[in-house]
């Protein structure tokens, strides 16, 4: 019998280690990370039910002597104001980025594929990748430039045109506009070289066929890449929409950081979280927010994940 | 002599009114990607008094490499950071890579019964997390704080994404190649260093971009964990920087008093403009190996 194909019989995980030491070996830094960084991380979510105390602070502590409080801390967020508003900028800031992510990524793919020199297409490509590698913080800088005070691009083309600056830092209404615009500068390029690839995985003879059937390239954009790149566009959006509850820390931080007066349109549940661990100093509040957040983003994931496998049985993430 | 009998295609052309219209389109917008980093660059080589007359500018009045030369200065904290996010990074990666190679070897192992639990193992983590705050208290009891180890560990060394992208690759090298080197007497150790992971090296360039960037742009660990300035890292360093500025700013702005900017205005984006040196520099590979893997990471075939 060929020893290379195991038979079905099942051996046990004992017999398979010493069967494969080697590989058992070397699995041991990654296995350890994930059971030290997040395995270890579930029984805490405990304390979102406990006023939780700092000398009581390692895993037996907080299960078996924690100060049970009950739903105390979910009542406490959901009595404020501030729960329905920060999952409400979350999840309205998220539909605006994919709603206008995708629209743009897709129209940017499919003009790069009808784009005819090959020297415009690379640079103009690696020109709108950029900002996709850079750091937020960065882009905050960058922001800075367009929109500072005195200094800003904008407020001086503003007086240039005899029209009063704005305050933009100050003026809480502009930022979703503002964050949404950065948001397509810093990610569309990368996500429109995604449907280019899915573009390019489009049987060529498909696009010839309908040539010499004497299509144009605006029927042939329109009627078969379009409608071949769909179950691309339909999988990513679903998958994005599992993702409406997590909120984008990092862009929101570097780019409104401990701005107040803005906190109305931008304060998202991350932040939220943030601040009630970082500044308030309140982890069980904090846990309280994160469980809210990460039990419906759970079932949202898992819904969107199960109608992906139902429409498009090949696309789902599992 | 061959006859051709293909049918002619009216070939397009190559200057027609559409490809100038989706030309100017595609320009347009890597236009728009480019010139707000122009103007930061620009900006990071005004004179500082040309700054307060006229504000940032495309076209600025004098020219001065004043901030390079004061942030090039031994000792300036910019250097600093700049030093500790490229120890982080360089270290970080190359053990990030070690790991996550290795344990992908041994999910692609055929012979390895339980491989598919093993990934469900790694898979849920991908699924559920719990949340900033477990990561939080478990970072401090590890004593990760306050320390380099704080910048390195957290978060970044092992991403499970990374793992199944570099196993998808493994499972996709043929069978027969770890048979004939069993055959020939090869052990598992051998098959792996000098077989698997030699072959498997343009995916670990792209898990190797992935670690790197994310490394190097990283600000979280620091956020989170860190409180000695002499720790931070050039990202982090850049935040502060700016709210220390904006901050006093906006109490100017808001009491009209003159103009008293400590770190000056092209100091600021002279920092953010060498922070992004490492990319520009990594360019090439990045829109090699890194694309690659964010296109196979988000189509799955």
């Amino acid at each position: 019998m060929n020893r290379m194909s195991p038979d079905k019989r099942r051996i046990g995980l004992v017999s398979d280690i010493r069967r494969n030491r080697f590989s058992y070996l070397i699995l041991l830094p990654a296995a350890a990370y994930v059971i030290i960084f997040s395995y270890l991380s579930y029984p805490y979510i405990a304390i979102a039910f406990q006023r939780f105390d700092y000398r009581k602070s390692n895993i037996f502590q907080i299960l078996f002597s924690g100060n049970w409080v009950g739903f105390k801390n979910f009542e406490f967020f959901f009595a404020s104001q501030n729960a329905s508003l920060v999952t409400y900028n979350t999840v309205y800031l998220n539909f605006l980025f994919i709603l206008t992510g995708t629209v743009l990524a897709v129209l940017l793919a499919l003009l790069l594929n009808e784009l005819r020199s090959k020297w415009f297409t690379k640079i103009s490509q690696s020109i709108m990748l950029f900002p996709n590698y850079i750091s937020w913080i960065v882009v905050s800088y960058i922001l800075l430039s367009l929109f500072s005070n005195e200094y800003g691009i904008v407020n001086r083309l503003m007086l240039s045109l005899g029209q009063a600056p704005k305050n933009w830092y100050t003026d809480a209404s502009v930022w979703p506009g503002i964050l949404v615009i950065v948001r397509l500068w810093k990610g569309a390029g990368m996500s429109a070289i995604i449907y280019l690839a899915a573009i390019a995985g489009i049987d060529s003879t498909m696009r010839e066929a309908a040539e010499i059937d004497g299509a144009n390239r605006f029927q042939i954009t329109t009627r078969i890449t379009l409608p071949l790149i769909t179950p691309t566009i339909v999988i990513m959006t679903l998958l994005a929409i599992g993702r409406i509850m997590f909120g984008d820390f990092g862009m929101i931080y570097a780019l409104i950081g401990d701005n107040g007066t803005l906190y109305r349109t931008t304060d998202i549940i991350d932040t939220y979280v943030f601040r009630a661990l970082r500044q308030v100093g309140d982890p069980s509040q904090a846990m309280a927010i994160s469980l809210f957040q990460s039990v419906i983003g759970f079932i949202m994931v898992f819904g969107s994940n199960a109608l992906v496998r139902k429409l498009y049985p090949d696309g789902a993430l599992y | 002599m061959q006859q051709e009998t293909v049918v002619k295609i009216k070939p397009h052309k190559k200057y027609s009114l559409a490809n100038f219209l989706i030309a100017l389109f595609i320009g347009a917008f890597a236009l728009m990607c480019l010139l707000p980093m122009v103007l930061t660059v620009i900006v990071s080589f005004t004179d500082e008094g040309a700054i307060m007359r006229n504000g940032y500018s495309f076209f600025p009045e004098k020219w001065s490499a004043y901030a390079y030369k004061l942030m090039f200065q031994g000792g300036s904290s910019v250097m600093r950071g700049y030093g500790i996010s490229l120890l982080i990074t360089f270290v970080g990666t190359l053990i990030a890579i070690l790991i996550t190679s290795l344990a992908a070897y041994t999910l692609a192992n055929k012979r390895v019964e339980h491989c598919g639990k093993i990934g469900l193992f790694f898979f849920v983590p991908m699924v559920f997390n719990a949340g900033m705050v477990p990561w939080y208290l478990i970072c401090t009891r590890l004593g990760l704080r306050n320390n380099l180890w704080a910048l390195l560990i957290p978060n970044l060394l092992f991403n499970p994404f990374n793992l199944f992208l570099v196993r998808n690759y493994m499972s996709g090298l043929p069978d027969s190649l770890r048979e004939s080197a069993t055959i020939d007497g090869a052990n598992d150790a051998v098959i792996a260093t000098r077989i698997y992971i030699p072959l498997s090296l343009p995916v670990i360039a792209t898990i190797g971009l992935f670690y790197g960037l994310g490394y190097w742009n990283d600000w979280w660990n620091a956020i989170m964990l860190v409180d000695n300035k002499k720790l931070f890292p050039i990202q982090y360093l850049l935040l502060q920087l700016r709210s220390q500025i904006s901050m006093l700013r906006d109490l100017q702005y808001m009491a009209g008093a003159g103009y008293v900017t400590p770190p000056s205005e092209s100091i600021k984006m002279a920092t953010a403009v060498i922070t992004i040196g490492p990319i520009v520099l990594l360019y090439p590979f990045l829109q090699r190996y890194y694309i690659k893997g964010m296109v196979v990471g988000a189509v799955k075939e």
